[in-house]
């Protein structure tokens, strides 16, 4: 047996585990009506795939997320996509699937993967997203993102120490289905690229369980990577992945650090067992073993239930008395939560089921002082000092919080537990936690906008002195031009009869006047470089991106050709800036400059000569022709600026929304003049 | 069935306030009996009177404050802080000393900078020294113990104790204290000489008749507590083990200018009383355990300063109030080192 290394602190509350594993893992009769929370794991809810009146197979994927797919738990018919009230913490409702069974629990075409280690890592990776299985120990933290880790790992630690009271979960899985969580590990450590151990980490207060695996192990073939157990003494809580880490390895995570820092990934029992079912027997995770428990329940044990199957069917199940029950537990008594109504659904997570009668719950008592008795700071498994954090978090002193290192605490509940004046730390920690959450977000956005002002100052100031100096600029252009032209007068010379000579020489003032500065004229050309370089960037991704999706040739030209038409500007800015930089290193700059100032003469002359034929365009259109004509570029941008506002973020949202409104009250303006010009005609 | 939303964990331990406070009474009981058994009536009537006084003041002032008064009684603390009291003052001192040394502790020591929780000084220690600045002679005549009273007499009645308690002179009761002795009556002579001279020190076996039993009947009440986990083991530890050192590393061999004993100085005075009953009161001591130990070597080392070098015989009560003095401080630069951290904090550090 594995060397085993102690925590500090913990607590030895009442176990209270035997009157649930004393039966074999129950069946449950199909529940009428299945309802599955569609945001039951850590990140963003997945998306419905059905819609209502579908009937739906068991097993049949019904919302689809990128790290954790939800499936119909039983054959049956959508009732309903709606907010229905689940077990959160934040007590808020959540989207829900609702499916009113059939009652023949058809399964849809499983595709069992017996063979996993002929798929690559990758697919089998996606396989595991798609089947749904997520983490059913505590936090429903998706297992295809845990066990997708780039890191080298040496080690796999099954977590089944359940050191929570009450919860027999996974002992009972162990103690009935060892073989199979062994199935497993071996399928995880296949992911984890083989890591060197692979060890379970049990408390010794579950002996059955322990030899069921011994037997498992014992029985399994030489060719399978070996499986050691960690056994050590109960003590809560010991199954916290930090603690656990500790434990079986004597080294301690980080402060914010994951555990895949150490090289170590943590899976749970449950998730292990789910995973298996899920590769080799092609069923994704639809059901999971729930504890119920409880005095007020007549009769306690586990039951493999299916996600969605309502507590009180499961309560109903067990005989409670409702008379009975003071406090419905999901979770343990330690960091469960306390559900408001009994009609709410199994979710992955759900591992246990406390109906807790009078004698089984703390008491509701007022807090006293607290006297700093240090109860708490022994019962810390991270060595905080509650009695301190407590006392800045009554006074939110957020910086003294942070030097106790608040958000190293796992919100385990010993402190509480200990707590001879009953107060409710946690809570006031957690409280804590979210304030100073609050404060940082609403830094960081005041940051942003601090910045984005001082931006946009500085780029109007440019703005102005830019303008300045052109104004400048112009302005030295026109005197010479005068001059110019006074002198040719005076010369005699018949001036011609347009001032083209004029506007030319002031181009070719202003070209000088532009040229005066090449470190502009550089800083303009990188800037260019830039912009171009970033539109580059995104065409390619966007072409990845489409490619990857698999879009036909069709659908791929025009971003291909948006892709060369940014590589061909980043090419001419490049080109441009090159020779920049051979003209500073040109040992005569005069002639350099007269060359490129002839450049934008060339370039002046021909601009003149494109706005003439605008001009002259205009003139020929008819008012109507012309007016639809700027119709339509208002529609064109209009179609723009809706696309924009689509993608947009809440902030540019409003901007854009007003820019939007601006321009569709002049689309009105110009369509009623449109119309007055065509009854007069 | 009710659903109510109840913030995790929804289990809790037995140990209450209230029950820690009825620990420390009962761990109190063996010290309360040998000094009745030594010294008589007096330290019964000084803690019913202070238990009357403390458990009045209490009330009258958690009722000024606008709280509940049966809440807060029923905590026990007004009781304790009365009885350490109670044990820290001569047997058969005016009535009016004990109320002023009460009061003083429960009014001004710990409600008026709001209650339980919340003094910074030990309010039995602010009390004890209210009366040693304010009324030196009432505060130096204490009694001598049983085997030395003079052949035929023995302890006041209970009538005659409360007598002297209401006024009368307790004049063939009284005697000096083994420390008051000690610092006051060696002149010159070498501790063998002195100790063989005087019958308080020559019956005894560690320092001083009667008093090294008091002193040892306090220390197993403390380990009581120690075993039930009302306490760890620091402060108490470090304080006995420094005050030893110091005595120890001061010890001449018994010169006539000797600092005392090692024996004298742990189990005479207010030593076991001091290390197990006092600093262990957690409001006013460091925090973490690492605090403790610092805390309790502190008073330890204060202890000894000035009973030898000092102008008061015994040193634990100003001791034990500069500690509590030095204890944000030290709690400052004391913070245990977290999981998955490097190095411990200190508690005004930024955070980066």
């Amino acid at each position: 047996m594995r060397k085993v290394w102690e925590t500090p602190g913990g607590i030895h509350p009442a176990e209270n585990k035997h009157q649930s594993v004393g039966r074999p893992i129950g069946q449950l009769a199909l529940p009428e009506q299945l309802v599955i929370a569609l945001n039951q794991h850590a990140g963003p809810a997945a998306e419905p795939q059905v819609a209502v009146g579908q009937t739906v197979l068991k097993g049949e994927r019904i919302a689809r997320s990128g790290a954790a797919a939800l499936h119909a738990p039983s054959s049956g018919t959508v009732v309903a996509i709606e907010q229905r009230p689940v077990a959160h913490p934040s007590g808020l409702p959540a989207e829900c699937i609702v499916i009113a069974c059939d009652g023949r629990d058809q399964w849809a075409e499983r595709q069992p993967l017996a063979d996993y280690r002929s798929v690559d890592r990758q697919r089998l990776l996606d396989t595991v997203a798609e089947r749904g299985v997520a983490g059913m120990g505590g936090a429903g933290f998706p297992t295809a993102i845990k066990l997708a880790t780039d890191r080298p790992i040496t080690m796999l630690i099954v977590n089944a120490t359940e050191c929570e009271p009450y919860i027999t979960a996974d002992d009972a899985l162990l103690r009935e289905r060892a073989d199979e969580l062994l199935t497993g590990v071996d399928i995880a450590s296949y992911l984890l690229g083989d890591p060197a151990e692979r060890v379970v980490g049990i408390e010794d207060n579950k002996p059955e369980a322990i030899a069921a695996l011994r037997a498992a192990i014992a029985a399994r073939g030489a060719d399978h990577a070996p499986v050691e157990l960690a056994i050590f003494p109960t003590k809560y809580p010991s199954g916290g992945e930090r603690q656990l880490i500790q434990i079986i390895t004597g080294q301690e995570l980080a402060s914010g650090a994951l555990p895949a820092e150490l090289g170590i990934v943590c899976q749970n029992v449950g998730t292990l067992y789910a995973l298996k079912r899920a590769i080799v027997d092609g069923e994704p995770l639809i059901s999971r073993v729930t504890t119920v428990t409880g005095r007020a329940c007549a009769v306690n044990g586990n039951y493999d239930t299916l996600i969605g199957t309502p507590i009180s069917a499961l309560l109903a199940h067990n005989r409670l008395a409702p008379e009975r029950l003071a406090r419905l537990i999901m979770g343990g008594p330690m960091m469960g939560i306390a559900l408001p109504s009994s009609e709410l659904p199994i979710i992955k997570t759900s591992n246990c089921l406390i109906a807790a009668d009078d004698t089984e719950v703390a008491a509701e008592q007022p807090a006293q002082p607290c006297i700093r008795c240090g109860l708490c700071a022994e019962a810390c498994p991270a060595s905080l000092l509650p009695q301190q954090l407590f006392w800045h978090a009554q006074s939110q002193q957020h910086d003294k919080l942070e030097a106790h290192n608040l958000f190293d605490c796992i919100e385990c509940g010993a402190c509480s537990y200990v707590c001879p004046s009953n107060i409710p730390l946690v809570q006031y920690f957690r409280a804590g936690k979210g304030e100073i959450r609050q404060q940082r977000a609403d830094k960081a956005k005041s940051d942003f906008a601090r910045e984005r002002f001082e931006l946009r100052q500085q780029r109007l100031e440019q703005q102005e002195r830019d303008k300045q100096a052109k104004r400048e600029a112009r302005k030295l252009a026109a005197e010479q031009a005068k001059a110019a032209q006074a002198a040719s007068q005076a010369s005699g010379d018949e001036a011609p009869a347009n001032s083209a000579a004029a506007m030319i020489a002031a181009a070719q003032a202003r070209a000088a006047a532009r040229l005066a500065s090449p470190e502009q004229q550089r800083e303009k050309l990188e800037r260019a470089i830039a912009s171009s370089r970033a539109r580059l960037e995104r065409a390619d991704a966007n072409l990845a991106a489409a490619s990857a999706e698999g879009a036909d040739a069709e659908a791929l030209k025009p971003l291909l050709a948006g892709q060369a038409a940014a590589a061909q500007k980043l090419a001419q800015a490049e080109q441009k800036l090159a020779a920049l930089a051979e003209a500073d290193s040109a040992a005569s700059p005069a002639t350099e400059s007269t060359a490129s100032a002839d450049a934008e003469l060339d370039a002046a002359g021909r601009a003149i000569a494109k706005a003439r034929q605008a001009a002259a365009e205009r003139e020929a259109l008819s008012p109507a022709a012309l007016l639809d004509r700027d119709i339509a570029a208002l529609d064109k941008r209009l179609t723009k600026l809706r696309d924009k506002l689509v993608a947009a973020d809440d902030d540019q949202r409003e901007l854009l929304a007003a820019s939007l409104a601006k321009l569709e009250a002049k689309q009105q303006a110009l369509h009623s003049q449109r119309e007055a010009v065509a009854d007069g005609v | 069935m009710v659903f109510k939303p109840v913030s995790s964990p929804h289990r809790h331990a037995a140990l209450s306030t209230a029950r820690v406070m009825q620990w420390v009474i009962a761990a109190l009981l063996p010290g309360i009996a040998v000094l009745t058994w030594q010294f008589g009536w007096g330290t019964l009537i000084n803690c019913a009177i202070a238990t009357a006084t403390a458990l009045l003041c209490e009330a009258a002032m958690v009722a000024l404050r606008g709280r509940s008064i049966r809440f807060y009684l029923n905590d026990y603390s007004a009781a304790v802080t009365a009885l350490l009291l109670a044990v820290a003052l001569p047997p058969l001192a005016p009535w009016w000393l004990v109320v002023i040394a009460t009061a003083s502790a429960i009014v001004i020591a710990k409600q008026s900078y709001g209650g339980l929780g919340y003094n910074p000084f030990n309010p039995a220690m602010v009390g004890y020294v209210v009366v040693l600045i304010s009324f030196p002679l009432e505060m130096s005549s204490w009694l001598s113990p049983q085997s030395l009273l003079a052949a035929g007499t023995s302890h006041a009645s209970l009538g005659e104790s409360l007598a002297v308690v209401a006024g009368a002179s307790a004049d063939g009761w009284t005697g000096a204290t083994p420390l008051d002795l000690f610092k006051h009556g060696v002149n010159g002579q070498l501790v063998d000489t002195f100790y063989a001279e005087q019958p308080l020190f020559s019956g005894a076996a560690l320092a001083g008749v009667g008093w090294e039993w008091v002193n040892l009947a306090f220390l197993a009440g403390g380990l009581v507590l120690l075993g039930r986990g009302i306490f760890t083991w620091h402060a108490p530890l470090a304080m006995l083990a420094s005050l030893a050192l110091m005595a120890a590393l001061f010890w001449d061999g018994g010169s006539s200018t000797s600092g005392g004993s090692l024996p004298l100085h742990l189990f005479s005075g207010a030593t076991m009383l001091g290390a197990l009953f006092i600093i262990t009161d957690p409001v006013s001591s460091a925090v973490s355990t690492r605090g403790r130990l610092v805390y309790g070597a502190l008073i330890g080392v204060l202890i000894y300063l000035i009973r030898v070098w000092g102008n008061y015989p015994d040193g634990v009560a100003f001791a034990i109030l500069l500690g509590n003095f030095a204890a944000p401080f030290i709690d400052n630069y004391t913070v245990p080192r977290s999981y998955g951290h490097q190095r411990a904090r200190r508690a005004t550090e930024h955070p980066q």
